[in-house]
């Protein structure tokens, strides 16, 4: 698990990039729960922490593909992009990156 | 009550019984044993570990520490061999005892390994614990040269698909001619298989696998009939069995699995079951869900509490990427309602018995899942299947209204593709994309057009534009609603009435009509607004932003000129371009360099990133022009300047040209002006984008006052009765010219139009204000860009190499 930032770094509802170990993610902070996936949309690598947060998905901004926070399924057309656990310890936000590096099909 | 509960078996059933008893009960002694060596820990995410190869330590359910904070003791990698309810004691393989009062058999389940020849050479895997995903990932990364996973059903296509990701050639061989005949019907097992091809799975139908063929390792398989398929690595997945020889040796009926009641108790007293290994009214679940709720009921049961479990509706998502696939209840069903589209690998289907529904299968599409499984599980009434599929597509582009824009690339509109289909004839998404030309762009709206045209052609019938398609509420409930209730902000409407909870699609609209209804005095949330609003750029294709600052009636100055120049030297902006719309966009810009661009710009935002009072673009008129009728650039400065910050349905482009000569293109504008011979004709409904329509003349008047007045007055009409992304070429023909006149043009009703903008335009401000004024420190910062971050935070932000914690 790697400290990624403190609670208020993050807006309410809304994602914020931060690079762990050299990769980009996205980490949201939803209604639901503290969530991160992979910072690139596996469509055009749109900026997936710009996105709409809504129903544990996020909407892509370019081109509403929506992804599943948890899994990082895509929810409807389009490959999934990688999830990653993340841990709340008091104020501070820890992400443990654990999916692989996608390889493009 | 102080009893002391042992749970037999640490798998998802022990563990959850073991949360939900001490939930109830802070006291009572529990002891958890587990056969396993590893803590508890997620099975289901097996067939993901199998893929990435992460470290199976990563499914534990829960840490070390919680064992010890909630004292339950834990006893790891030992088996009850025996036990004797009557005086409250049982055995462990390793000979001790342990005394309880109350035992709960969670015993779970055994793969089953078919009795035929071959079946224990080494080579020969099942998948169901961390050890076989191990051995099974190492032997395909291992140069294995052909896998074959024996069984067909939802574990053996996901071992495949894992086997697969490793580069390791996988053959399926199934003994029915179509996969997952538990959850699937023949039309989806039939889609089904093709995807897993395009995934590198092959298949074989109605293969009986009599032998693995060895001699020191598994070879190949043997198949009834004499065929035989060469494979060096062999997984097995025809099934489960129930794991009761403990169960059995106490005197616990068993059948199929042990026999439980309502209350989760066997037929001896103190002894209950929980779990894969529990037979409930009949059925064993080989799922996780029930396990909750049996967990739950047992824990009840233990406290000495009335509760019953009355079964569960099977559910299952086939956990393959690349593959979307959710069923739940029956496969089929007495009617069935079935919107498929083959081509594109779509199959939706509702089976109901007795107009309720009974079953779902979501393949391809899974959008609104959440909510067919819902109604699955609840046999909920239903009337029109094909009506509850359409409106399940959530997020789909199924349930936007007729006037969004499904392909921006050619301008094409829902209602366009729709049309194509119940007018046009079309019958299949290549017929409506070559009629309609949707698609055939980027094509990043393929699939949204394939779904519409699937939906369509499946016989849906015309829906109301609703704002919120999720909770079927049209812009005019919703409006009514926060204005009678007082709803200031987003979250408000979704506690009134849920809408925005779900699909999100609808949350920028509204976030709109709060505004609007509150006059601007709304309170304001980011997270509903589209990135644009919320940064007040535009996004582009590469996640940077393009500013365009405004330029009243395309009026500027040497000393603004200068300004942007120093600007695009200085943050080295890659574009600086004269838009259409006649003013600049500085295009290519950093989110974090945003702030201070504005500050060094010193100019107003020109909102061209927002559906709101986009340019009034204005020809030289009186000022130069030798044939100016009127002054333009007066009117279109005036008309910019008292619109500026209105936020509006769509986006409103305006034009004043200062004669009939219309260099202003203002009769192509959603609001334009035209000098005539003595006064001023007032258009609205004009476009020049994806549709071209000419605009319809409002009034003609004899002052430029006048003119200001009737137009503004419309905007506030649009502002206040358009749907939300529907522009006013749209806007005009639904609500009709005449009404529109009747009343824009009314003294009383425009009164009070213009005296509700006045209003509202009073409470807007300069959005690049928030230069100075963030809404959020890190409004336009990420988390590892501190040097832009107001509060200076440090690189501290910036994780270690992973692993490693401060
Ligand atoms: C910058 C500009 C092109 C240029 O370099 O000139 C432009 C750029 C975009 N236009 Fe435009 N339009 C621009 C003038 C126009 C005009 C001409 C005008 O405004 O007089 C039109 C035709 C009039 C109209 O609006 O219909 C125009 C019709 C469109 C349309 C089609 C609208 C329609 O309903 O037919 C879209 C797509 C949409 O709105 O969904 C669009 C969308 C876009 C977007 C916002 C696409 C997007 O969502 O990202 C482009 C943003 C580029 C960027 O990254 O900044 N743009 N666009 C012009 C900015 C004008 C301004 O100063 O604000
Ligand atoms: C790869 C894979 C993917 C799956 N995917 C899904 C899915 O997507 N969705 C879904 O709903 N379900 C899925 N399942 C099924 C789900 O995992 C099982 O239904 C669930 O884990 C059963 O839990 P359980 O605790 O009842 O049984 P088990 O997990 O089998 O736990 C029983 C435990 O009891 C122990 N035990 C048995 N006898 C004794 C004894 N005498 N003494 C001590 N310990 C004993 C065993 O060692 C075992 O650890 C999947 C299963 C697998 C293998
Ligand atoms: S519309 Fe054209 S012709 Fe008429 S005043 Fe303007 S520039 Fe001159
Ligand atoms: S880049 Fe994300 S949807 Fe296109």
């Amino acid at each position: 698990m790697t400290f990624a930032c403190h609670v208020d770094d993050v807006p309410l509802g809304e994602g914020r990039v931060v690079s762990i170990g050299g990769r980009r993610i996205a980490l949201f902070r939803a209604a639901g729960g503290w969530y991160a996936l992979d910072a690139a949309c596996p469509h055009m690598g749109g900026p997936l922490a710009d996105g709409i947060v809504c129903d544990r998905a996020v909407i892509c901004p370019l081109h509403d593909r929506r992804y599943d926070l948890e899994t990082g399924a895509a929810l409807g057309a389009g490959d999934p992009v990688a999830a990653h656990a993340v841990q709340l310890r008091g104020e501070r936000v820890f992400v443990e990156v654990t999916a692989p590096v996608p390889v493009a099909a | 009550m102080s009893d002391c509960v042992v749970i037999v078996g640490g798998g998802i059933a022990g563990q959850a019984v073991c949360e939900a008893l001490r939930d109830r009960d802070p006291d009572v002694a529990i002891t958890l044993v587990c056969g396993e060596t590893s803590a508890p820990y997620d099975r289901v995410r097996l067939s993901e570990i199998l893929v990435s190869g992460e470290d199976p330590v990563t499914l534990q359910l829960r840490p070390a520490e919680w064992y010890a904070d909630n004292d339950v003791e834990l006893l790891l990698g030992r088996w009850v061999t025996a036990a004797d309810p009557q005086d409250g004691r049982l055995t462990l393989d390793d000979g001790s005892q342990l005394t309880f009062d109350k035992l709960v058999l969670a015993t779970g389940s055994q793969p089953l390994m078919p009795p035929i020849s071959g079946i224990d050479l080494p080579g020969v895997h099942p998948f169901r614990g961390p050890e076989d995903c191990e051995a099974i990932r190492a032997a395909a990364l291992g140069g294995a040269k052909r896998a074959a996973v024996i069984g067909g059903g939802l574990l053996g296509l996901e071992a495949a698909r894992g086997i697969a990701a490793q580069g390791c050639a996988v053959t399926v061989v199934h003994l029915l001619d179509r996969l997952m005949e538990r959850q699937l019907d023949a039309g989806a097992a039939a889609l089904l298989a093709p995807a897993l091809a395009g995934l590198d799975v092959e298949i074989e139908f109605e293969r009986n696998t009599t032998a693995i063929i060895g001699p020191e390792r598994a070879t190949g398989l043997h198949f009834k009939g004499g065929d035989r398929l060469l494979a060096d690595l062999v997984v097995v997945s025809v099934g489960i069995r129930p794991e009761l020889k403990l169960a059995r040796e106490i005197g616990v009926t068993c059948e199929r699995g042990i026999v439980v009641d309502d209350a989760m108790r066997t037929n001896l007293p103190g002894v209950l079951a929980v779990g894969e290994c529990a037979q409930h009214r009949g059925l064993v679940y080989g799922l996780v869900a029930p396990i909750h709720d049996q967990a739950r009921v047992a824990a009840a049961t233990l406290t000495c509490d009335e509760a019953a479990y009355l079964g569960s509706v099977p559910s299952a998502k086939l956990k393959v990427a690349g593959i979307d696939l959710v069923c739940a209840g029956e496969a089929t069903g007495e009617y069935e309602a079935v919107v498929t589209d083959a081509a594109a690998g779509i199959y939706r289907k509702l089976a109901t018995r007795n107009g309720r529904v009974v079953g779902a299968i979501l393949l391809g599409n899974t959008r609104g899942s959440e909510a067919l499984v819902a109604a699955v599980r609840a046999g909920e009434p239903i009337d029109d299947p094909l009506q509850a599929l359409a409106d399940a597509s959530l997020a789909g582009p199924a349930d936007l209204p007729h006037t969004a824009q499904i392909c921006d690339c050619n301008g094409v509109c829902k209602g366009d593709l729709i049309a194509a289909v119940t007018d046009g004839g079309c019958s299949t998404p290549r017929e409506v994309m070559a009629t309609t030309r949707a698609g055939t762009g980027c094509g990043s709206c393929r699939d949204a057009v394939k779904e519409i045209v699937a939906v369509a052609t499946g016989g849906l019938s015309d829906e109301p534009t609703y704002l919120c398609p999720c909770r079927k509420q049209t812009r005019e409930q919703l409006a009514g609603r926060i204005r009678d209730d007082g709803l200031r902000s987003v979250s408000d409407v979704a506690a009134a009435c849920g809408t925005g909870r779900q699909c999100g699609v609808c949350k920028p609209a509204l976030a709109y009509l709060v505004s609007e209804v509150n006059a601007n005095l709304h309170q304001e949330e980011r997270d509903a607004r589209f990135i644009n609003d919320r940064v007040h750029a535009n996004i582009q294709k590469d996640g940077t932003f393009s500013v365009v600052p405004r330029m009243y009636g395309g009026v500027t100055t040497p000393d603004e000129l200068r300004r942007i120049a120093d600007v695009a030297d200085k943050y080295e902006v890659p574009l600086v371009k004269v838009t259409g719309g006649q003013r600049l966009d500085l295009l290519g810009v950093r989110k974090q360099d945003l702030p201070d661009i504005w500050r060094d710009l010193g100019m107003a935002s020109g909102h061209a990133y927002a559906k709101a009072v986009r340019t009034v673009k204005t020809c030289v008129g009186t000022d130069f022009c030798r044939f100016g009728l009127g002054d333009a650039i007066g009117l279109g400065v005036e008309m910019e300047k008292l619109w500026e910050g209105l936020h509006t349905p769509h986006k409103v482009k305006s034009g004043v040209s200062g004669c009939p000569r219309n260099c202003a293109e203002a009769t192509v504008k959603d609001i334009g002006c035209v000098a005539v011979e003595g006064g001023w004709q007032v258009r609205a409904g004009g476009a020049a984008g994806g549709n071209v329509r000419e605009a319809d003349i409002l009034a003609t008047v004899d002052s430029r006052a006048e003119a200001l007045r009737v137009a503004t007055t419309f905007l506030q009409f649009y502002r206040e009765n358009a749907d939300y992304k529907e522009r006013t070429y749209d806007f005009i023909p639904r609500i009709g010219l005449e009404k529109v006149r009747e009343i824009v043009l009314g003294e009383e009703s425009g009164a009070a139009l213009r005296e509700r903008l006045r209003i509202a335009k009073a409470a807007t401000k300069d959005p690049w204000l928030e230069r100075d004024d963030p809404y959020h420190p890190r409004q336009f910062s990420d988390l590892d860009s501190p040097e832009s971050d107001p509060d200076g935070a440090q690189p501290a932000l910036v994780g270690p190499p992973a692993g490693g914690e401060r």
